[in-house]
Formats: structure tokens, sequence, C-alpha cells
């Protein structure tokens, strides 16, 4: 017998057809991929579909994928990770859009399907830089105020540009570019496959 | 006649019942809300990005400082998540003794909600006794893994050592006599879990204890009941998990529907709440009090009977004990290996959600098959509940956004990450 999530895999790819860019299953999790433009309308139907009814998005996340794997990462580079979950029927899935454009990365916003999605989006906003089109409040959620770039791109320093100290002449806080030099103690390594049997 | 304006008020993020960081501005017609705009990120540490220039171990301390009222449950996401993506077997034990644990800290984490939220709303004494059960449990965290909060206990694989055999015990000092003395230690004679069946016979009384202050006082109902009401649907839509959606009246637990560990194996039951008020919410989670402490009761006693190994014998996850590294060759390599470069996890993404004493609390890894994660991202079950603080606050007094903040249970460990 199918498992649960072999079923729902089937069923979400007959729902949609061919709206999906790819459906796999791995590790018991159903992943579909699908276009920018029709991310409304899947998230619409997911949740209003009776034998999908996914009520809660539980995640929304922003995943910046230009260093994947240490070489260059073909495609777009930014992409929002959904995770639905329905109460209903007890299952999840995840949904991934990638932003068409590198240099200025948009996607729809889905407050209007879930309304619990907001800070998700405002925080994939700050820290990535994703806009969300029809947002109602898409300003910057946990960055300091006035903060400049986004921090969880792969391109943006762990230490950052600036830092903060109180300045005893000028008698009030300032800041001032980083001092600090980054070090990496235990170096990113991906072994080869088999590596030491 | 006089003029009528709105005022703006600025809540925090210096105050007592802001629960740490949190900064509200609050648009107010006379005390009535009319918006409240939270402005979270005050603690904002950067965890995600951490995690992604640190090895897998490396990262885990950091899941403690999440939220850092209920460390444990946080570290069981995290292995959770790498031992998914690893396809890892635990030891039963361990699984045990992970239960057994994320329900302690279930209690601790619902005592300091019930003690803080209480305070809040005027209730001085409830604060006092339940950090009294609180030192109990601590003492449990200090004596398994050397630390009272931040304890990095559970390894993926998992968990870092066998309970001990024995408590460790009061001295004699300059205020405690040896009657005193005796006293203290008595059920501290036996061993750890001989400890934490007292604890479980103890509790109850306990908890009935907060109950006679609480339940049915009437200053206590009449700050909670019917203030910050959520509808089913409406806590389905705001994205609620975990007690707030319980008090909502929706039969939800991560433990019962989708189990992890051997959590399919104990016997509890899932309170539900029926208005989805503050009060509801209150009597949901002293409930849950007493549902976690039947299952430590039933992993006690398991744990009796069945010794074993508590991490996995996997070498390149685990490292090896320090015996066989300083006898063996291959793990003594496999020790070097595991501590300078790490664990790989292959690559892939795996999303492991538990349910944690706020909601659920999911960890979401994508690896790319380095010794590092790739992405990793945090569901704080808090986030989403405080998103929603405007929709509750929305028309009520001022001093039930107390209240509504109280029952939120909000932690800013794990909102700012």
């Amino acid at each position: 017998m199918a498992s649960k999530t072999e079923a729902l895999k089937a069923l979400v790819e007959q729902v949609f057809g061919d709206k999906l860019v790819s459906t796999k299953l791995a590790l018991d999790e159903l992943t579909i991929v699908c276009q920018s433009a029709d991310l409304v309308q899947v998230a619409t139907t997911l949740r209003d579909h009776p034998d999908l009814s996914f009520e809660q998005c539980i995640d929304a996340a922003g995943i910046d994928y230009s260093t994947y794997q240490d070489t260059v990462w073909e495609g777009p580079r930014f992409a929002v990770v959904y995770h639905l979950l329905s109460i209903k029927h007890n299952h999840r899935i995840r949904v991934r859009a990638f932003a068409p454009d590198d240099g200025f990365p948009v996607l729809p916003s889905l407050e209007a399907v879930w309304n619990g999605i907001n800070w998700f989006e405002r925080e994939a906003f700050d820290l990535f830089g994703i806009v969300f089109e029809g947002h109602s409040d898409l300003r910057r959620l946990l960055t300091d105020y006035g903060f400049v770039g986004h921090p969880f791109r792969k391109d943006f320093p762990l230490s950052g540009y600036v830092e903060m100290r109180y300045d005893p002449v000028e008698a009030r806080v300032i800041y001032q570019p980083v001092t600090i030099e980054p070090r990496e103690i235990t170096p990113r390594i991906i072994r080869e496959e088999n590596y030491g049997g | 006649m006089a003029e009528i304006r709105n005022y703006t008020l600025n809540f925090g993020p210096q105050h007592p019942a802001a629960h740490g960081v949190l900064r509200l501005v609050l648009e107010l017609d006379g005390e009535v809300i009319q918006r409240a705009d939270p402005h979270i990120g005050l603690l904002h540490r950067g965890t995600e990005k951490l995690a992604e220039n640190k090895t897998f171990i490396q990262s885990l301390p950091y899941m403690d400082r999440l939220d850092y009222v209920s460390m444990m449950c946080n570290e069981h996401a995290y292995c959770l998540a790498i031992e998914k993506l690893l396809q890892l077997e635990v030891p039963e034990r361990a699984q045990y003794i992970r239960v057994m644990f994320s329900e302690i800290t279930r209690i601790l984490n619902h005592l300091l909600w019930i003690g803080a939220h209480a305070l809040d709303i005027g209730a001085m004494t409830m604060f006092l006794y339940a950090f009294r059960e609180r030192e109990d449990l601590m003492d449990c965290y200090e004596a398994v893994s050397g630390a009272r909060m931040h304890a990095a206990y559970f390894r993926p694989g998992g968990v870092y050592r066998d309970l001990p055999d024995s408590m460790p015990q009061y001295k004699v000092s300059k205020i405690k006599n040896a009657k005193e003395l005796a006293r203290l230690n008595e059920n501290r004679s036996g061993t750890m879990l001989d400890f934490i069946e007292d604890f479980t016979n103890r509790f109850p009384k306990c908890v009935d204890e907060y109950e006679t202050l609480l339940t049915d006082n009437r200053i206590w109902k009449q700050r909670t009941v019917g203030i910050g009401v959520v509808s089913p649907e409406r806590a389905l839509q705001l994205g609620f998990t975990g007690a707030m959606l319980r008090g909502s009246g929706i039969a939800w637990d991560l433990r019962k529907k989708q189990p992890y560990d051997v959590y399919d194996r104990m016997e509890f039951d899932v309170p539900v709440g029926v208005t989805g008020d503050c009060y509801d919410r209150y009597l949901v989670r002293v409930e849950e009090m007493r549902q976690s402490n039947r299952i430590i009761k039933q992993c006690v006693d398991w744990l009796r009977k069945n010794p074993g190994p508590v991490i996995t014998d996997n070498h390149k996850v685990a490292p090896p004990s320090r015996e066989s590294m300083k006898s063996n060759m291959e793990e003594l390599i496999h020790h070097f290996k595991l501590f300078t470069e790490g664990m790989h996890v292959p690559e892939g993404e795996a999303y492991a959600a538990v349910e944690h004493p706020k909601g659920e609390f999911g960890i979401y890894l994508v690896s790319d098959g380095a010794n590092k994660p790739y992405r990793l991202k945090i569901r704080a079950p808090g986030y989403a509940h405080l998103a929603a603080l405007d929709e509750m606050a929305k028309g009520h007094m001022i001093a039930d956004v107390v209240a509504i903040i109280g029952t939120q249970d909000v932690v800013f460990g794990e909102i700012d990450r």
C-alpha cells in the first residue's frame, strides 16, 4: 500500500497538473516547486481543496541558493519555502517558489491566503531582501532601525559592516565600521561520495 | 467640551510585563487599544546565520539560547532534524530519556509562565510557588548535564550521557543546621530517577495549590475571562499552535498526531479549551502540567527496568567512549575527525517539528552535504503568536494587553532568534 505521503503526491499532481515545476518525495516529506506567477492560485487551491485543506501556513523561510554546494548556482538565486500543515487530514507539504529576478527578487504575498504569514514575509524581506507584492505592511522586523543591507544573504559577511559603541566625546552612541576580522575556525568542506569508506 | 485625541503610547522595551525586550507602540483611544504594533528584534543574534558558519555540533548549544525557558525542547527539534536527514536510529533508552526531559522542560516552562503571567496581572504569590518547584527540576537539569539552564544534553543520535546514579546533596553551611540538612537531602539520597519519581508524586499536590490560588479567584477571572478571545478559524488562519490553538478548541497536539521518539507509547490526554480566551488557555496549560507529570512517571518506570546505550554507536555522528578512544586507533581517528571537522549530513532538506511547550517548534534544515548546514530556519511558535497581538488586543483596555502578552507566553530568545 502506498504511504500517505505518496497518496498526497499523486493527489497534488492530479490537482495541479502542469502548474508544478517539480514534485519530490524524500524522507517522507513532499516538496513541490511552482512558478511565482502561479503561487497565489496554487496556495489558494491548497487551502480550499477539500482533500488538501492546508489550513495553516506553519512557516515561510527565505533561502539564498547562490553558494549551494560551493559551486556556481544555475537558476534563480532566491527562493521562499512555505511549510503548510493540514489539521483536518494531518499532513504536511513544502512549497518552494523561486523569485525570477536576482537583482530585485519579487514574489506575490500570500497574506490574503494565510493571515499568519504576515511576519514571516516581513522577516524574509528584512533578512533576504525578497519583496512581497501585495503585502500590507512590508517593513523591516528583526534588524535595527535604519539597518542597511540584508544580513542573511550569502554575500553578507557574518560580522556585518557596522558596529555600535558609546562615544564618550560625543556623549552618544555611534556607529562605526566593524573592527573585528572575520575568522573561520572550522572550514566548510563537502566530501566526495564514500569518503573514508 | 474638551478636545479628544488619540494617544500613541510606547510600551517597553524595558517594562516588567514585557517578558524581555518587547517594544510595543500602542495607539489608544482613551484607554482602549486601537492598534498594537510590536517592534521586535532587540534580541536578534542571527542564530540561523551563525549556524551556517558552524558545524552541526557547534550550533547545538545555540538552540538552548532560543527559548531560554524550555531549553531541551529546542535541542530536541534540532536533533530530530539532523537525525531525519541522516536517517539515524536512536537507541530506545535515549528516546525515553528525551521524552522524559522534554516533559520536565514543559513543566519548567509552564511554571515560569504561570508565575510570570500571574505576577503581571496581580497575583504575587504564584511566582514564589512556581519557582519553588522549578528549583527541583533545575536540579535535574544540573545533575544530568552540569548546567542548570543551557544544558546541551540532547545530541544528534541520542543524549550526551546516561542518567547519574546519585543526586548532588546539600552541604553544611552557616544557614543550614543538621536537621534542616537531613530534611533537604531526604529525597536526594537515591538515584536521579528516585528523585524524579519523588517529584512526580509531590507535583500534583502543588498544581492543586496553584489552582486553589487562581482557578476560582475572582480577580484572576476578572482579568482573564473574555480577554483575548480567538475563534478556532482565526487561530488557524493566524498560524497558532500549541496551547494557543488548543485553548480555542482545536484538539491538535503533535505528540499525539505526529508522534516522534516514543510519544506513541505514552498515555496522556490532550486538554482543549472552549471559548479561546485567556482563562481557557490558563486551564489548558495547567492541565498540561498534570499530563506531563503522567508522562514523566511512565518514563521513569520504563527507564528503571531497561538499561542500555543512550547514544548511537555510529561514530561518524557521536563520539566514541573515552576508553575506546584511548585504546583503539580507529576510534581515535573518529574522535579526531568528529571534533575537528564535524559530521557530514547528506544533501537534502528536512523539517522536524516538536510539540514545544509554546506550540510547534520546527527546524527546517537544508544541507548540501557539507559539515555545516546550508540553511537553518527556526520556526518559533511565539513568533506567530506575537504577530497576532494586534488582532487580539484590538478593542481591549490597556491593562488587558499585559494579560494577552502573558497568555501568549512569549520569550524573546526564540522570537528574535
